[in-house]
């Protein structure tokens, strides 16, 4: 068989991409005691001795090693003075922000170990130190870079407080919390958390990630990162599936979420397939008024990256019309391994006007970027 | 006039048919003397042992005009014979068994008491019609005994299949589970491998969830969670002739499934060198599903594109999946299937599968 | 086609790369096994300056659990998605023409180009003269 790929060589980057929206950046920093200055004494003591403690077996490195060096980092991506992929404001301008002209980039950091961290009080404290540090590091000198603010879901009063005190504060654009927790977030426990973020006009980011404990999938732990890479996508699913069954939109209309990193074509067989078990079992969840996929067209969006490829290259098309256009919002996820570069990750080409709102327009209108 | 409603006079196999043990003392004439003494002497016969995956009375798991008046669905010959036999008159109807005894932990007990559901099986349905074959089902925590099983039950030819949940307590493609895989492919038994989950572990990564319908979607990504195993771990590639069915999962996640594996093969194929062709290749040649419940598309026209997506009309296999409600009368085809697969569908894909059948 | 010295044979120590500009394109030259050898500096997948990756070895496997390591330092690892590329012919391993399925049809997108057959990495005649690596580009 031969598949059609296209192998677009604009050496320049066109009028089309430039300006977009990158929904998934990943800052680093080039020594973690950078978040030193915004712990307490007695914090920046207890990380020197005990230091940080998630559920899992390994305490400084992933259970399922990346690919390239540096925890699956782009090859290309190490700063000229040799630390971090994503560590260097000015290389990051270069190598992204000025060479596509982006209008902002949503930061995910994925280090301070706020989340994960299992002594509640600790890891709230680190969700601060982690947005101070964002604010100090990278949205103060680089206003295009919006902020994500950390928090330790577990600690559900210093929750609420972070998400308060970075209300009204427009270089955070949204809460982050990792789609895998110690329960599915629609349950009920959770629920005030997402009621502030709602409340105080911050969407949900559900960037991949997150240490629960439970094992990556419901069959136990896998060998592979082969395999474990695939598995956030299962997690997604599952994770849309409990907001949607507990009645978290019923419950907080005003809410929005974004899932981030997880791609995005297993979306619609999920919809049908909840839609399909609601028919039977809808008397389990009363409170759900619609169907299943109403609250998904109402309430999600999705980044693109890592952007699937279908076997034929058109049959994009159709899954994303499935989704919505208005749904989805392109994201590179620098600097990893895996990210995608704005002008070749569709290897199949979009009407403009899908271009427009998947680049531009659906982050600016979820966002209220002006 | 007994037949599919779309096609009366289409020959098929069902390649997926529940019956239910009534209760743990039906299982008592079939155990041995030792493992009788042992279940009566500490009341299990008086244990229900039933699984949480399948609560028989939610609606879905059974269709209205189904259920008995008394007792379990699926659970007496005759209800097989009234619903299934009669009303569609297959060629075979392939039954599944999900019970207590797979799930439990202690491993010498699941073993024998999934031997004493298999003895009922032989006995009470497949004795007493022509039509009726079945999986063995087997002790999926412990593979050796799953394979002394296999081998016990073996010489029965009218078992085509060996059963086990989709999550169980690791990925079904692990090493450890390797003497299952050795035993079936020796006896040219393909592996069913069935929605449910022993819930060693919660249905997924995201934590327990609260509602059964929740547990239920998960299915499909958990099946997914089970093929990234099978094929990362090259179970294929050391069993060559295993052929794996994924029995009610739904089918539509498949494609999107598939264009993910391979992307991530491409960049990852370096920690697992033995896979040296694309995961869908190796998925199209080795697993089949089966096509009730159908998770399709809002469109009838739509589900020609999911099939398009599939890329194998060898893929699909019959099921009515009875009891459970996924149809009105015989009309049990998913619609939108079109005509011109309908032959491998209903019979060609069956016989290619399960060898016995022939 | 015409002929261009881009470096001299010294410059460019054992498994490394120096990367030029010919006519306009970028070209990454590697010295290999006692070989020269040069490839345009871009991924087919999606772009990615392919010569900035690593130059690894083929791992392989006839069996689950067994390794073996072949082509020694003569595959070529793209800095992103880590596709694989043979040094020699651009090749890539995990060549995703290759799936074989009956329903399959040739899809022609029209107005745009299309690379057909298997994504390959362009590589560019390579000689030693002398002291000099010399490309044909």
């Amino acid at each position: 068989m031969n598949v059609a790929v296209l192998d677009r060589r604009p050496e320049t980057v066109s009028q089309i991409y430039k300006g977009f929206i990158d929904c998934d950046v990943h800052p680093f920093y080039k020594s973690a005691a950078e978040f030193d200055e915004f712990l307490s004494a007695h914090w920046r003591e207890h990380r020197r001795t005990i230091g940080g403690r998630t559920r899992q077996g390994l305490s400084k490195a992933s259970n399922y090693p990346r690919m390239s060096p540096g925890n699956g980092q782009r090859m290309d991506a190490w700063p000229p003075d040799g630390t971090h992929p994503g560590s260097d404001l000015p290389f990051m301008q270069k190598q992204l922000l000025d060479l596509f002209d982006v209008s902002y980039g949503l930061l995910a950091p994925l280090v301070g170990g706020a989340a994960g961290e299992r002594n509640i009080e600790f890891g709230s404290a680190l969700a601060t130190a982690v947005n101070e540090w964002q604010l100090a590091r990278w949205s103060d000198p680089e206003p295009r870079l919006k902020s994500a603010v950390q928090v330790n879901i577990e600690h559900q009063s210093g929750a609420i407080a972070e998400i308060e005190r970075r209300a009204g504060d427009r270089r955070f654009a949204q809460v982050q919390i990792p789609p895998r927790g110690l329960e599915p977030l629609g349950r009920q426990r959770y629920w005030p958390i997402l009621e502030a973020c709602a409340a105080n006009g911050f969407p949900v980011s559900l960037h991949l990630g997150g240490t629960s404990g439970h094992p990556s999938t419901g069959g136990g732990w896998p060998s592979y990162y082969h395999e474990e890479h695939p598995s956030y996508a299962q997690s997604m699913q599952t994770l849309v599936v409990s907001l949607v069954c507990e009645g978290v939109f019923e419950r907080i209309p005003n809410l929005k979420v974004v899932l981030v990193e997880g791609g995005f074509a297993w979306l619609p067989a999920l919809c049908w397939r909840l839609d399909k078990a609601w028919k039977r079992l809808h008397a389990e969840v009363p409170f759900l008024r619609q169907k299943p996929s109403d609250y998904v067209r109402q309430h999600i969006w999705l980044t693109t990256q890592p952007i699937e490829e279908p076997e034929r290259p058109h049959d994009m098309l159709r899954t994303i019309e499935w989704i919505g256009v208005d749904r989805i919002m392109f994201s590179t996820d620098y600097p990893h391994w895996d990210q995608d570069d704005p002008r070749f990750a569709f290897k199949v080409p979009l009407p403009d006007e899908w271009r427009r709102k998947i680049y531009h327009e659906n982050a600016r209108a979820l966002y209220g970027f002006d | 006039m007994a037949g599919l409603a779309q096609t009366p006079a289409a020959d098929f196999v069902d390649c997926d048919v529940h019956l239910t043990v009534p209760n743990t003392r039906t299982l008592i004439p079939y155990l041995d003397d030792y493992w009788r003494e042992h279940v009566l002497r500490r009341g299990i016969d008086g244990d229900n042992l039933e699984i949480s995956a399948y609560p028989p009375n939610a609606p879905i798991n059974c269709r209205p005009d189904w259920k008995p008046a008394k007792g379990l669905p699926a659970s007496q010959f005759e209800q097989l014979r009234d619903h299934v036999l009669e009303p569609f008159n297959p060629r075979y109807a392939i039954c599944n068994v999900l019970h207590g005894s797979q799930v439990m932990f202690s491993e010498d007990l699941s073993a024998a008491l999934c031997r004493a559901v298999n003895n009922w099986i032989a006995a009470e349905f497949l004795d007493r019609d022509p039509r009726l074959r079945a999986s063995i089902i087997v002790p999926m925590h412990s593979p050796d005994l799953a394979a002394a099983e296999i081998e016990h039950r073996a010489a029965d030819k009218r078992f085509v299949q060996v059963l086990m949940f989709s999550m169980t307590e690791l990925p079904l493609g692990r090493r450890q589970y390797w003497p299952m895989y050795e035993a079936a492919q020796r006896h040219g038994l393909p592996i069913g491998i069935h929605a449910g989950s022993s819930f060693r572990h919660p249905p997924s990564a995201v934590g327990w969830p609260s509602y059964y319908i929740e547990d239920y979607v998960s299915q499909a990504p958990g099946f997914a969670g089970t093929l990234n195993s099978l094929v990362a771990e090259g179970v294929f590639l050391k069993y060559p002739e295993l052929k794996v069915v994924l029995i009610e999962s739904g089918v539509t996640w498949l494609p999107a499934y598939l264009w993910r594996i391979n992307k991530t093969w491409r960049g990852v194929r370096s920690e697992t060198p033995w896979l040296n062709r694309p995961p869908s290749e190796i998925i199209r040649d080795h697993v089949r599903l089966t096509v009730q419940p159908f998770d399709d598309p809002p469109g009838q026209d739509q589900v020609q594109a999911i099939l398009d997506e599939i890329g194998s009309d060898d893929m699909l296999l019959f099921s009515t999946d009875y009891p459970h409600w996924h149809f009105e009368g015989t009309d049990a085809i998913p619609a939108g299937l079109p005509k011109n697969i309908l032959p491998k569908v209903l019979l060609d894909n069956a016989l290619a599968t399960y060898r016995r059948l022939n | 086609m015409s002929r261009h010295i881009v470096a001299k044979v010294d410059e460019i120590a054992p498994g490394s790369c120096k990367i030029v500009t010919v006519k306009g394109r970028e070209i990454g030259v590697f010295h290999a096994n006692d070989e020269f050898f040069a490839i345009i500096n871009r991924c087919p997948h999606q772009g990615a300056p392919l010569c900035r990756g690593m130059l690894v070895s083929r791992l392989e496997s006839p069996a689950p659990g067994e390794y073996k390591l072949t082509r020694q330092g003569e595959m070529l690892r793209c800095p992103w998605h880590c596709w694989e590329f043979d040094l020699r012919t651009g090749q890539s391993w995990c060549d995703p023409n290759s799936v074989q399925a009956r329903t399959y049809a040739v899809e022609i997108e029209p107005g745009a180009v299309l690379a057909k057959g298997p994504f390959e990495a362009e590589t560019v005649p390579v000689t030693v003269e002398h002291d000099y690596v010399v490309l044909t580009v």
